[in-house]
């Protein structure tokens, strides 16, 4: 059972355009049999935050090529993608290089 | 795989730490030289001068711990690293090509996005900075709004010029704000080329732009838009059927108020803020859209087009993903303005197409956009790019493509499109007259035939058919793609009369010219 897990979530570079224009949003994930990863997290923000459109954020299991993810200013690529494992108090921000976001 | 990476610089590192994510990190930053910056390029540098701090100071993989609780000291080595590293490709770009000379007036053009805002910052830097490589060009600011064009409402647009405003008055360069509104009222000269050197044009234009500036004082003259202008704007774009060919038109519309607004204001130079993501995805574009032709000058460094005012794209080493992490890191302020891209779907536009093509690809293979990008640089135009105006398109300026020979493809299209055409009016009538021609001297009798017909054309048809010929092949795709030109800006249509009586005029005394010709030579 993994204690629930608070962490800091960012959009920007018009991702945020999905989310009702709302840049940061804190939030606290309950806790839950298995750990919490980023493959988690996705399925989550997608269900609890995602306001429109899914599949411009979502693609697969993961993050629409084009939107940069960082974990603690450390690109997501370095911390093992959908596998890294979060910690209470992590930043993640979600940037959009793509056109028009 | 350290050994990899050690030969691959080239240089004695002896790097002590074997933290696996730090070699990483390493690999990462290499690959992204690689990807960015040529194989003789300074870039390389940055990334070894730098060594030192990570050397001495505290072990890098601590900055992967330490980072967590945000400004540890570790961080910093790491960020002044990067910020380094990207200073330097920038003034490297524009030092190594040496376009901007000392003391000259440079018009950057600031959509607010990421690329550009960076730019920006960039200049910002290096025109404050006591470093050895300054710049030293006298900077100003442009923002177009295209609000009007997108549909926002007046207070969305406001709010979002007004942000724009306060980054703009923060950076302490002279700015101005145009609506895209204003691109209806444009002067005919928008769409010529003026050699560059030229006395005369500069000084009828200084007027006009020291009487701005000395109204606005660093600030601008608010322009004030209409409503109407904002209707008739949007009847223009809406006269676009597909998403492609709007974009294309305001990409034009948006290129001629920029020009217009560096002359009237003195500007020699105008810096375009697209980055190397943005300019792979441009050239495929380009390719679908059948610009093949002006491949070069549209993804290129430089691009005289215009004669006096030329475009810079001093972004172009960057990626998008760079730019990005950049902007995080560093604060870097940023305004999200919708396009007609956004919340479109994959499919909706060439445009958008060939964007999601790139970087799905650049997903799974991190040197595409390189590779894309490599292309580009060697891509050089053929003819030079210096033919009198009258070889140019009117809607961008390149030179013509579509002087093509009989058996070209371009005559193949034409010929099956006026197939396609003369159906409705049933089978009866006689082919027309086979090989078509040389569309220019044909299609007037063409048009004539079809009236005559009561063909499907209608009355502003001939309209489009002359305005047709004046184009490139992909404006030409553009103008087809729009239900009626009656509501392009008045200053393409009294150009297109001008070019179309000028034309007429040549061929009534073109004998006499031959004739001329001949005795002369």
């Amino acid at each position: 059972m993994a204690a629930p897990v608070s962490v800091h979530l960012e959009f920007g570079g018009g991702a945020e355009l999905l989310f009702d224009g709302v840049k940061e949003h804190h939030v606290t994930l309950p806790s839950q049999p298995e750990p919490w990863g980023m493959r988690q997290l996705l399925v989550w923000i997608q269900r609890n935050l995602l306001k429109e459109r899914p599949e411009l954020f979502v693609q697969g299991d993961s993050v629409r090529p084009g939107i940069l993810v960082l974990i603690n200013d450390a690109d997501w690529e370095l911390m093992g993608e959908l596998d890294y494992q979060l910690q209470d108090q992590d930043n993640v921000v979600f940037i959009s290089t793509l056109h028009g976001g | 795989m350290f050994l990899f990476f050690i030969s691959e610089l080239k240089d004695a590192v002896r790097v002590r730490h074997s933290c696996p994510l730090f070699v990483k990190c390493l690999q990462k930053m290499c690959q992204m030289q690689r990807g960015a910056g040529s194989s003789s390029d300074p870039c390389r540098r940055p990334l070894l001068q730098v060594r030192p701090t990570w050397e001495v100071g505290a072990p890098p993989c601590s900055f992967f711990n330490e980072s967590r609780t945000g400004s540890g000291s570790c961080c910093l080595s790491v960020r002044s690293c990067f910020r380094e590293y990207f200073t330097h490709k920038f003034r490297a770009m524009l030092g190594k090509t040496r376009l901007i000379f000392p003391g000259e007036k440079v018009l950057l053009a600031v959509s607010g996005g990421p690329s550009s805002s960076a730019m920006l910052s960039q200049v910002q830097q290096g025109l404050g900075q006591s470093a050895q490589k300054k710049l030293r060009f006298l900077p100003g600011l442009v923002h177009i709004d295209e609000g009007g064009a997108l549909g926002l409402s007046l207070g969305e647009r406001q709010r979002l010029v007004s942000e724009l405003k306060a980054i703009f008055q923060t950076s302490g360069f002279p700015f101005h704000v145009i609506p895209l509104e204003q691109v209806l009222d444009l002067p005919t000269s928008a769409v010529n080329t003026t050699p560059p050197s030229s006395d005369r044009a500069p000084d009828c234009y200084k007027a006009a732009g020291d009487g701005g500036e000395l109204q606005q004082g660093g600030a601008l003259a608010e322009p004030s838009v209409h409503e109407a202008q904002t209707r008739s704007l949007q009847q223009l774009l809406g006269s676009a059927t597909t998403l492609t060919a709007k974009e294309e038109l305001l990409r034009t519309l948006r290129q001629h108020l920029l020009v217009h607004e560096a002359r009237t204001r003195g500007y020699s130079k105008l810096l375009l803020g697209e980055s190397c993501t943005r300019l792979a995805v441009r050239l495929l574009t380009c390719v679908s859209l059948g610009r093949g032709a002006h491949l070069a000058q549209d993804t290129g460094f430089s691009d005289c087009r215009f004669g006096d005012v030329t475009f810079v794209r001093p972004m172009r080493e960057f990626s998008a993903k760079e730019i990005a992490v950049y902007n995080h890191m560093f604060r870097v302020p940023t305004v999200v303005i919708p396009s007609l891209e956004t919340k479109t779907l994959e499919k909706a536009s060439i445009q958008r197409l060939s964007e999601s093509f790139v970087s799905r690809l650049q997903q799974d293979f991190p040197s595409t956009v390189s590779t894309i990008y490599r292309t580009s640089e060697k891509l050089q135009t053929a003819g030079g790019g210096c033919c009198e105006e009258d070889g140019r398109c009117l809607l961008c300026l390149c030179s013509l493509d579509t002087a093509a020979g009989k058996a070209s493809a371009l005559q193949a299209r034409l010929i099956s499109e006026q197939l396609c055409c003369q159906k409705p009016a049933g089978t009866v009538k006689v082919e027309p007259s086979p090989p078509a021609g040389p569309c220019c001297s044909s299609a007037d009798g063409e048009c004539g035939s079809a009236a005559g017909g009561a063909v499907c054309c209608s009355s502003e048809a001939p309209e489009k058919k002359d305005l047709q010929k004046l184009l490139c092949y992909s404006c030409q795709l553009t103008l087809r793609d729009m239900s009626s030109v009656a509501h392009l800006p008045q200053y393409i249509l009294t150009e297109a009369q001008r070019r179309k009586r000028r034309s007429l005029m040549k061929d009534e005394i073109s004998e006499f010219l031959l004739e001329e010709e001949e005795g002369s030579s």
